[in-house]
């Protein structure tokens, strides 16, 4: 197959890169762009562990081509924190357990910042519903439910 | 089970219709036709399908988007998201069934991608916005070589993954006509878990009262995922047109909707309980319809 010329905008960053059609979006951040904060799971869209923002709205980017998030804002974990600087929800995980193994996390994250930023007061069982797409072995939810509510206090205290 | 990588293909992005039925022809039965890709893209993975051409409509404006500018009803064009769908005010408001049905389907990073029309097109018995639209009377428009043509979502469905549109056809938009006064809907999924899973039972109802809210005027039932295809259910539809409706009334609904689906039995569960919980089911969404049309006053 014959490659086709594609410009990505990730995390702010214009990428011009060649690739073949059927690559899906994870494959080309992972492998062709190097950001592998993005993780690549059961690959058919049920774990949510590749979730990644495009235009602010969370997308399994197994199920994306790399052709078709042209002209799309891409955010991906590596684009959440300012260099040292850990984003709320990072900094929630962190405080309430929410990272066991770290797998899921990436992913868990990303949701979390496409949820908040629609929802910024969520109850538990709204938080739940928004990470339903992400499957977690480790923590049983409730630390994950407990983190994202910690964020979205801290992002509230620190917008003001 | 290992997920392969996906198999090597042609993108063609159309960016008309008339494009994108030129390409279907010129390469027919070596093209898939790529909308969401939530369903085409796992089954190339699986190589169950194996293109070697990939029509992209992504592209194609007109084919996008939610339009509620007459009169009649809102126009959906069949690239629209399931999370445009969810955002929709006007779905929520007016067609509370649907609404119910996209609000709860698959995840919220497969609602960004999967669209109405693959949902319709994919023809698979547990398709969530089938009932709903089948309740709400909506109807597809489909273009080929040959012009338009529409049928009602009720008449779209032939078999397992099967429909009418024919493979040199696109579906264009889904049409849904405003609801009368004094009506609403609701839709009720069975799962085995709360989220991203398929419909074990899934049923609709679309209820319309009398002005003094005594009478049901009009009623609807369609069922999902307990037949070869979604269907409606007009045995169930007589017991409670020209009636009171009540919980008495909406369970005798339900026993008759239980007798008259043919589910079967797999994986996920078997045909007795999928007929027991359409019981239950169908007396919850009428009832459910009946309380949403008593609260809009």
């Amino acid at each position: 197959m014959k490659l086709v010329e594609i410009t990505l905008k990730v995390n702010g960053i214009r990428y011009a890169v060649d690739v073949k059609p059927q690559r899906t979006l994870v494959e080309v951040l992972r492998e062709t762009l190097g950001l592998t904060g993005t993780k690549k799971s059961c690959n058919e869209g049920e774990c949510g562990a590749c979730t990644v923002l495009m235009d602010g709205k969370p997308a399994a980017s197994c199920l994306v081509l790399a052709i078709d998030a042209q002209g799309k804002e891409i955010l991906t974990i590596e684009g959440l924190s300012q260099g040292e600087n850990l984003h709320p929800i990072q900094r929630a995980f962190l405080k309430h357990g929410g990272i066991q193994c770290g797998f899921c996390t990436p992913g868990m994250v990303m949701s979390a910042k496409a949820f908040l930023d629609e929802h910024p007061t969520p109850t538990p069982t709204e938080i739940r519903k928004a990470i339903s797409g992400n499957l977690c072995r480790c923590t049983g939810y409730q630390q994950i439910v407990d983190s994202i509510m910690g964020a979205s206090h801290m992002m509230k205290r620190e917008s003001r | 089970m290992f997920i392969k990588r996906l198999p090597g293909f042609e993108h063609h992005a159309a960016t008309s219709i008339p494009e994108a039925l030129d390409l279907l022809t010129r390469y027919a039965g070596k093209a898939e036709v790529y909308a969401g890709g939530t369903d085409l893209l796992v089954a190339m993975k699986k190589r169950e399908k194996i293109p070697e051409h990939l029509i992209d409509l992504k592209g194609i404006a007109e084919m996008r988007g939610i339009r509620s500018n007459d009169q009649k009803g809102i126009h959906i064009g069949s690239l629209t998201t399931l999370a445009e769908l969810e955002s929709s005010s006007v779905v929520k408001g007016k067609f509370a069934a649907l609404w119910d049905a996209v609000n709860e389907m698959a995840s919220p990073q497969i609602r960004t991608l999967g669209t109405i029309g693959g949902n319709l097109c994919g023809a698979v018995p547990s398709a969530d916005t089938a009932p709903p639209l089948i309740a709400l009377g909506a109807s597809v428009k489909m273009v080929g070589p040959d012009g338009d043509r529409s049928v009602l979502v009720e008449n779209f469905f032939k078999g397992p993954k099967e429909s009418v549109l024919r493979k040199n056809e696109l579906l264009k938009e889904v049409f849904i006509p405003n609801p009368a006064e004094f009506s609403s809907g609701s839709y009720v999924k069975l799962m085995r878990r709360n989220a991203l899973d398929l419909a074990l039972v899934g049923v609709a109802a679309y209820l319309r009262l009398d002005s003094n809210d005594k009478i049901c005027k009009e009623a609807r039932i369609a069922l999902g995922a307990v037949a070869p295809t979604p269907i409606r259910v007009p045995q169930t539809e007589e017991v409670l047109a020209g009636r009171p409706i009540d919980i008495t009334r909406a369970e005798e609904a339900g026993r008759v909707a239980s007798q008259v689906c043919f589910p079967i039995t797999d994986i996920r569960s078997t045909s007795g309980y999928r007929c027991s919980m359409v019981e239950v089911l169908t007396k919850r969404a009428v009832l459910e319809a009946h309380r949403r049309i008593l609260g809009t006053r």
